[in-house]
């Protein structure tokens, strides 16, 4: 989005933030069903190049009025998406600090290798002797990923976050089935992403939550009292969405294992230890990677992702089917097919055969591949080192954003736990609020105007008026300090005129919505005229 | 940065790690690359696997090999769709929440149905999350899934149903479509839902209608999974009484990418909007009256709504459902219907060409579109291994997934696949099977 439309309230610098609506991006929306004209298109249909052939389908069968599409030319579609996409803020253009989502630079070499024919248009169903070079990635970043989480045994399949979360919990299931044991809620704390709670739900367990201590750790005394044998599992981010690293883990390890529960790791928050510590070495039975968080798959506006998952020794007999497997040339039992030649890969569909654990598919074929072409790229453009050093630069700029926001507006916006943060910290504008009349919500609008995408809002819900705000390791120092320049900037405003917060944004395509009324009268899709 | 932090090294920062938990040395892995180098050995990888664009293939099985236009390629990789998160403020996400919106009304006219979801995360899984929203709309626990659905649909359904307290039983299929005569005997007011697709895995088109009636009238939801490139040609699902289309969305310009990320799609009937899964685009207005769209009914979700959510989805797909509405626009409303006349015919011919070969016959006699079941008087796998050293791929062994179809192989048609791509099938297919009839007879 550029040049500012001159808007009354737009902030100095504001065109230099590039935070001003054009007049064409404030035009009223059309979609591309009201675009284009009868007759008009862009497709053309290869010719019929066998004997037509009448009656192929039952009448009764047949389509009888066709779908209402768009009748568009080419241009017209191109020049529709391309003014659409005008209306979208993006990390490409700005900073984008959403908390617990870590919005970090999506290298483009990831897009390029993704789009090779090889991978791009190779079938999921093509006899893995013809799709070596995919198993072989697969098999590698199994691998890769085994070593980062320090668990021995990876399943790529997940699609997302909580498709891994639902994995696990379902593994958890099947782990303590297979002891003949019937146990019944799964423990969630306080300060747990969404996902989780709505996970447990859907693997049929009952929700059990478990307080925070004074430090915004788990309480271990609260954990200790609900960790009976009636627990399957204690589902944790560590560090957590208060961005703090629990120093009890090993104390909740021992607690989670000693009622016989299994311990999972929600690893959206991974970017902020690797070559520090790894899951497997906390204690940790199952781990989800977001690999569109810490892995750098773009998000696309809400996906695609992948939620692979790694799992100790005693949950590897329960993982999903299919597995990528390597075959040594001179297997035994004559799997390989080639002989003294380079090991194989295949993809093991039985997992054990007739009497297999495994607790099956959770999806299509075998993953998001596209997605583990980007995340092999990105291993092997950083290697230990470079995966080391993302952590140390993404905790070093939270660190460093915090201690000038403290400076700052530290009075008015305060830290929620501790003095310092791991990847990402929490901030509660309850201050603000109560002394200057506006609110977290205000803030992130008001953010908008500065060319800015706001914090994470409202989450985690134990901080009232909660921020949480991660910056990356992907960020310079220049685009943190104009952060906190702008943050105080609001607030100072706030202290003037509290009114300007409250009724912002005024820079961008469209002000404040009505989300309440679109919820009460919903509208979902357009009405078309044929 | 450190003075500023007021500490003396960046170890400092970590020092809330307990030292029992600490990763001595170093993750091991091979030591990082330039661009360059990483480059090579990712083309490296993708020419040691054999794509589409190196063979004639007509495999399908889920997937399928379609033309994706340049403008889908182009659009999809513009930073301002290709890296946002999901769109919590609409204020800087207009461009992203109008493309979820459009995506709806486009899907909301391919299945016939009044209301659709912003995307979900591919086929199989969307049915099983069409079986979620069944439990919650009826409360009941016994699923009746049709063995023409995907494989891997109905094992996705078994591992979810798990965690949904929900049975899941098999219809089996009759001459290439769904029994409904065994349909009809196993359903009872104890059903929650009944489960099609449409076309079937063997290409089969299924009488929808008919199904639907039958669930109903047991108070069950009637659930289709469909191929949406083939409903320019056939009827809506929903005209015909399903409750819930579902599918997987590849085949509308995304890519094969080795089977994701791609799409699935979710449409229901109005009276299920509220317990519908993911993430939904809905039309408002903002305090100057402009028309805008939002993120809406989040009360279903779970960053709100937490263990009493619809489902758990967060990340689901929007920019592979970007691709699909795009792909949509540019086929238009004649060429939705152009193509799938394009399919029926072809594959019509395919069949007739295919199954007059020696040792080749149709696998049942059902209506067909975009792909077809044949039964070989050979080892399939090794006329496959014959069909792909001639540079042909023949299809999709049904024994990997259907006992009860040893000799069977599924043959998919696409618009890239032309007469005489389909007479070179015919050729090296019809080669294949006389060459491992005569190996088989020299052995006997």
């Amino acid at each position: 989005m550029s040049a500012p439309d001159g808007g009354a309230r737009a902030p100095e610098g504001a065109a230099a933030l590039a935070g001003g609506a054009t007049a064409q991006q404030r035009e009223r929306a059309t979609t591309i069903f009201e675009k284009g004209a009868p007759g008009r298109r862009a497709f053309v249909a290869p010719q019929l190049d066998v004997p037509h052939v009448d009656g192929l389908i039952p009448e009764q069968l047949r389509r009888a009025a066709p779908p209402l599409l768009p009748e568009a030319s080419e241009p017209e579609i191109v020049r529709h998406y391309v003014n659409l996409s005008k209306r979208n803020f993006d990390l490409d253009s700005g900073f984008y600090p959403l908390g617990s989502c870590t919005m970090k630079h999506n290298p483009r070499l990831h897009e390029r290798v993704a789009a090779l024919a090889g991978h791009a248009r190779l079938h999921p169903l093509q006899d893995p002797r013809r799709a070596q070079g995919a198993l072989e990635l697969m098999f590698n970043l199994q691998q890769a990923l085994a070593q980062i989480a320090g668990l021995p045994h990876v399943s790529l399949q997940p699609s997302a976050g909580s498709h891994g979360e639902l994995a696990g919990v379902l593994l958890t299931r099947a782990y303590h089935a297979d002891r003949g044991q019937q146990r019944t809620k799964v423990l969630t704390p306080d300060s747990a992403h969404g996902t989780n709670p709505a996970t447990v739900t859907m693997a049929g367990y009952e929700v059990v939550k478990v307080g925070l201590d004074a430090a915004g750790g788990v309480d271990v005394e609260d954990l200790r009292a609900k960790a009976d044998d009636s627990v399957a599992c204690l589902m944790l981010t560590n560090p957590s969405t208060l961005g703090i690293f629990d120093p009890n883990i090993e104390q909740i390890a021992e607690i989670v294992h000693g009622a016989g529960a299994t311990l999972y790791y929600d690893g959206a928050n991974l970017n902020a230890i690797m070559g520090y510590s790894r899951p497997g070495d906390m204690g940790f039975d199952i781990v989800h990677f977001n690999l569109h968080k810490t892995f750098t798959q773009p998000h696309g506006g809400g996906g695609p992702g992948a939620g692979p998952i790694a799992v100790s020794e005693r949950i590897e007999p329960y993982l999903p089917r299919p597995q990528v497997v390597r075959r040594e040339p001179s297997a035994p039992n004559g799997a390989s097919r080639l002989v003294g030649g380079p090991p194989t890969f295949d993809l093991d569909h039985e997992r054990g055969g007739p009497d297999t654990k495994s607790i099956g598919k959770l999806r299509g074929f075998q993953g998001n591949y596209g997605v583990f072409v980007r995340t092999y790229a990105y291993i092997r453009s950083l290697g230990a080192e470079g995966l080391k050093d993302v952590s140390e630069v993404a905790v070093l700029n939270a660190n460093y954003l915090l201690a000038r926001l403290g400076e700052r507006v530290g009075d008015r916006l305060p830290l929620a736990f501790g003095e310092r943060c791991m990847h990402e910290f929490v901030l509660s504008g309850a201050p603000l609020k109560k002394e200057l009349g506006i609110r977290t919500l205000d803030l992130a609008k008001r953010l908008l105007d500065h060319g800015m995408h706001p914090p994470t809002v409202y989450f985690p819900l134990v901080v009232d008026e909660a921020l949480l705000i991660e910056p990356t390791e992907t960020e310079t120092r220049e685009t943190l300090d104009a952060f906190a320049d702008a943050i105080a900037a609001i607030v100072a405003e706030a202290a003037e005129d509290p009114e300007i917060a409250r009724n912002a944004p005024y820079t961008t395509p469209v002000r404040r919505l009505d989300e309440a009324g679109a919820a009460k009268r919903p509208r979902v899709r357009e009405t078309i005229s044929a | 940065m450190l003075d500023a932090i007021g500490v003396g090294s960046v170890e400092e920062l970590f020092e809330s790690i307990p030292a029992g938990v600490r990763l001595q040395g170093a993750i091991d892995l091979p030591p990082g690359q330039p661009e360059q180098a990483v480059y090579a050995e990712l083309r490296e990888l993708a020419a040691r696997n054999v794509s589409a664009e190196d063979e004639v293939t007509f495999l399908g099985a889920g997937m399928y090999d379609h033309y994706v236009p340049s403008i889908v390629d182009m659009l999809m990789s513009r930073s301002e769709f290709l890296t946002p998160y999901t769109p919590y403020q609409p204020e800087i996400s207009q461009g992203g929440l109008q493309v979820m919106f459009e995506y709806q009304t486009a899907i909301c006219e391919l299945t016939g149905l009044p209301v659709s979801n912003a995307s979900v995360y591919e086929g199989p899984s969307a049915v099983g999350a069409a079986a979620y929203l069944a439990r919650l709309a009826n409360k009941r626990a016994r699923v009746l899934v049709s063995r023409g659905v995907h494989p891997d649909s109905r094992a996705t359904l078994r591992t979810l149903a798990v965690g949904y307290g929900m049975t899941v039983e098999e219809i089996g299929l009759d001459e290439g479509v769904s029994d409904l005569g065994a349909l009809r005997d196993e359903l009872g007011d104890d059903v929650s839902a009944v489960v099609v697709q449409q076309p079937n895995f063997l290409g089969a088109i299924e009488d929808v209608g008919a199904i639907a009636s039958a669930a109903h009238e047991h108070g069950a939801l009637a659930i289709c999974a469909a191929d949406p490139l083939t409903l320019g040609v056939l009827e809506a699902p929903g005209n015909q009484g399903a409750d819930v289309v579902v599918g997987e969305g590849q085949t509308l310009g995304n890519r094969l990418d080795f089977g994701g990320p791609s799409f699935g799609f979710f449409a229901a009937s109005e009276a299920h909007l509220r317990r519908m899964p993911g993430r939904i685009a809905g039309e408002t207005t903002d305090v100057d009256g402009r028309r805008g769209f939002v993120l809406t009914l989040q009360t279903r979700e779970q960053h709100i709504r937490r263990e009493r959510a619809t489902s758990n989805i967060c990340t689901s797909q929007a920019l592979n459902a970007l691709g699909g509405v795009v792909y949509l626009s540019w086929l238009g409303r004649r060429g939705i219907v152009e193509l799938g006349e394009l399919m029926l015919q072809r594959t019509h011919y395919a069949r007739e060409t295919l199954a007059a070969l020696d040792g080749v016959r149709k696998l049942h006699d059902r209506p067909v579109v975009r792909e077809l079941a044949l039964a070989l008087e050979a080892p399939v796998d090794r006329v496959l291994d014959r069909c792909a050293a001639a540079g042909v791929n023949a299809g999709y062994a049904l024994s990997r997934a259907y006992d009860e179809y040893p000799d069977g192989l599924l043959v998919a048609i696409t618009e890239q696949r032309s007469r005489a791509d389909i007479d070179r099938l015919a050729e090296v297919l019809g080669e294949a099977v006389a060459a491992e009839r005569s190996a088989a007879k020299a052995i006997a």
